[in-house]
């Protein structure tokens, strides 16, 4: 389903985003932030297991999670990120 | 918080031709390079990441400009005071979206001034035609005494507009030999005092305000070319456009998400530089200029004018038609409907604005509207994507989108009111300068359609082209009218030998060369002034041969034996610097094929065909004399 139909579905209620969702949806993210349709993250991957995550992918990844799930990222929540798997639970305490 | 859409450009998730984007992008990018796909997956209403993801094709598929390629390449030098890399991908795909191939050079975070001030190896290297100046709001604050009382600041206000600034102009132009884009500055600083901001002469808000001000003037003055990004903002926001915690974080000013929006800004200068610009706006008649169906409604029954809410947008839809009329842009109808029933409201309806004489070509029939914007181009002499088609049929948009490729067809919200503002936003007119030209073409739109009108009533063409009363004026290049010739070698895509591109600095060098001259023309007749019409450069070439190294013409003055005379005065240009012969070189691209016997036409000689590679021409002088036409000649030597 689009993400796009997703939200607006979660908006009114009918729909409930879970890890899963938030999962492959941030994964898609990196995989074309990184030009890598094989991408794969765990949730203790960090910037060094994946090549070319530097601040400026950083500040990309942020702005295109942000455009996608409408949310908005505190810099203090971002500065506390420490692995992929945190990135997932601060975006899913905002969607669900 | 909103993101700048670019909202007049189809949606990407929305699947056309039975595809979504993102397929036809993975397509794309397996599939051998193509110039014109990628062009038009660039003319969707692209977030960063997608833009982004189609930069990386673009950049890989097209390391160097496309052969064939009409509109000359850019090599663009961004150059400014904080962290700008990000919007280069933008940059690219804007370009293209305009159909100008772009490569980017960034010098080093912030040290524009080293590079401007003194010469730089590596900007060198890259022999930049156009440069960049992006400086944020903070840096130009920079200037203002923290301090400062009013004198301070009116010091530190008219140091930086007028010194800092023209200095870089002046720096790039000699040193790089190329013009400077110059934007304005996103007003980012927090107001001290609100609406009495003005009367705090050490606010940095005030400080930004007053130079923005200033600062149009102060490029046009010293010939830079002015960007207005604070102008942008408003349109969506700067909460839009500027992200503090990405200022802090990265020291971007313009956040990654405006970034399409940003290029998008730029993109319509660099097309306004090549002569790109849209000419003509055609317009759809039903429920577009006014509401309901004027074969159904009748006179009476169709919404226009004042009382109603729709019968006032529709109003303010033609008045912004009128007044782009009025400054350049000429107006066409194409319209499904029995032409009597289409002009009615242009001859009767009381509320009308826009008259029959406001349109420089009417067609209302009901055949498909693609043809008829064919035909409607070829009437008015001008390329299908100089057209701007505005329709409030999404049947009709995307069935000229699909057929008409190059024709600009915005999207079109259906709420009337909100009309205006789209076509605006679209940005398709934009100019970076308005010369006299632009100023009387729709008139000589009009005069030519009189012109036309007289051509079909007279049955002798002879006697029709001697009515006119022709005159063709010429001289050699000079520098009041320099700006209008290098917009003629840069736009012109029909009636063009060579197809070969002069920037403005080029040709001055050309004015001072001995072994070379410039030509300029303009045409007047009965009905106007059909202003600088044609351009000619010819070079000593050895053996006493002129060669003819460029010949272009508006197509509006096809027909008229202006061709002739032309030749008949480089001739006598030729032979008065002792000249034997002319050479003349045809050179095929995709859009000049009209010319391509013209050199046998007017009795030259083929000297060697190399295909697509070109042919050459020889044309003795020693005995040839110039045919007769209908014009008379008049120098302004």
């Amino acid at each position: 389903m689009d993400a796009r139909n997703n939200l607006y579905y979660l908006k009114f209620g009918v729909l409930k985003m879970n890890r899963n969702d938030v999962v492959e949806q941030i994964t898609k993210i990196f995989q074309d932030v990184f030009d890598d349709p094989n991408l794969t993250l765990k949730d203790d991957t960090t910037a060094q297991d994946v090549p070319g995550w530097d601040s400026v992918a950083m500040i990309n990844i942020i702005v295109a999670i942000e455009e996608h799930f409408n949310i908005r990222l505190k810099t203090r929540e971002i500065d506390g990120l420490k692995s992929v798997g945190d990135l997932y639970e601060t975006v899913l305490a905002k969607v669900s | 918080m909103s993101t700048p859409q670019l909202a007049w450009l189809p949606d990407p998730t929305v699947a056309t031709k039975g595809h979504l984007w993102d397929q036809r992008l993975s397509q794309a990018k397996d599939a051998a390079p193509d110039w014109d796909t990628l062009l038009d997956l660039a003319r969707y209403n692209l977030n960063f990441m997608r833009t982004m993801k189609l930069d990386r094709v673009l950049t890989r598929q097209f390391p160097e400009p496309p052969a064939h390629l009409s509109v000359k390449p850019v090599r663009l030098a961004l150059l400014g005071s904080s962290t700008i890399n990000h919007l280069i991908p933008s940059l690219r795909v804007a370009a293209l979206r305009h159909g100008i191939w772009l490569t980017v050079h960034t010098g080093e975070y912030g040290s524009y001034r080293q590079e401007l001030g003194q010469d730089d190896d590596a900007l060198k290297a890259f022999a930049p035609t156009l440069i960049l100046l992006l400086l944020d709001a903070r840096h130009i604050a920079g200037f203002l005494p923290r301090n400062a009382d009013q004198a301070a600041a009116d010091t530190a206000c008219q140091e930086v507009v007028e010194r800092l600034l023209p200095e870089c102009w002046r720096e790039a132009k000699s040193r790089y030999g190329c013009p400077v884009l110059q934007t304005s500055f996103l007003p980012v600083f927090p107001r001290l005092m609100g609406s009495a901001e003005a009367l705090l002469p050490s606010s940095s808000a005030n400080f930004i305000t007053r130079i923005n001000a200033l600062l149009a003037a102060s490029c046009h003055k010293h010939g830079a070319i002015f960007v207005d990004l604070a102008a942008e903002a408003t349109r969506y926001g700067l909460e839009a456009w500027y992200d503090p915690s990405l200022w802090w974080r990265a020291k971007q000013e313009i956040a990654p998400s405006a970034a399409p929006a940003f290029g998008e800004l730029v993109g319509r200068s660099l097309a306004a530089l090549a002569g790109r610009s849209s000419k003509c706006l055609v317009l759809d008649l039903d429920n577009t200029l006014w509401g309901g169906v004027i074969g159904d409604d009748g006179l009476d029954g169709i919404e226009l004018g004042q009382g109603s809410p729709l019968g006032e947008a529709f109003v303010a839809l033609q008045e912004f038609a009128l007044r782009l009329s009025r400054r350049g842009v000429v107006l066409a109808v194409c319209s499904k409907n029995d032409e009597a029933n289409a002009r009615l409201p242009f001859q009767k309806h009381p509320e009308m604005i826009l008259r029959e004489k406001d349109i420089g070509c009417f067609v209302a029939n009901w055949n498909d509207k693609a043809e008829n914007i064919r035909e409607i181009a070829s009437r008015l002499s001008i390329g299908l994507d100089s057209i701007v088609f505005v329709d409030d049929n999404p049947f009709e948009r995307s069935r000229v989108r699909e057929a008409l490729p190059m024709v600009n067809v915005p999207e079109i919200p259906e709420d009337p009111t909100l009309v205006p503002d789209a076509v605006a936003a679209a940005g398709y007119f934009d100019l970076i300068e308005l010369s006299a030209e632009d100023l009387n073409r729709s008139d000589q739109y009009q005069a030519n359609l009189q012109r036309q009108s007289l051509q079909e009533s007279a049955t002798d063409l002879g006697s029709y082209l001697n009515g006119l009363d022709m005159t063709l004026i010429y001289g050699a290049f000079n520098s009041t009218n320099l700006s209008r010739i290098t917009q003629l070698i840069n736009k012109s895509n029909q009636f063009n030998l060579t197809t070969r591109r002069y920037s403005q600095d080029d040709l001055t060098a050309l004015m001072a060369d001995d072994t070379a001259f410039g030509l300029w023309f303009r045409l007047t007749d009965r009905f106007g002034d059909n202003g600088l019409i044609a351009v000619v450069i010819g070079r000593d070439a050895a053996e006493g041969i002129v060669d003819i190294d460029t010949w272009l013409m508006s197509c509006r003055v096809l027909g008229r034996g202006v061709e002739e005379a032309t030749l008949s005065v480089i001739a006598a240009q030729a032979r008065a610097r002792g000249a034997i012969a002319l050479r003349g070189t045809y050179l095929p691209t995709l859009k000049n094929s009209m010319v391509a016997d013209m050199y046998s036409r007017l009795g030259f000689t083929l000297l060697e065909d190399r295909g697509i590679e070109g042919k050459s021409y020889i044309l003795p002088l020693t005995e040839w004399m110039p045919a007769t036409t209908s014009i008379t000649l008049s120098s302004e030597f």
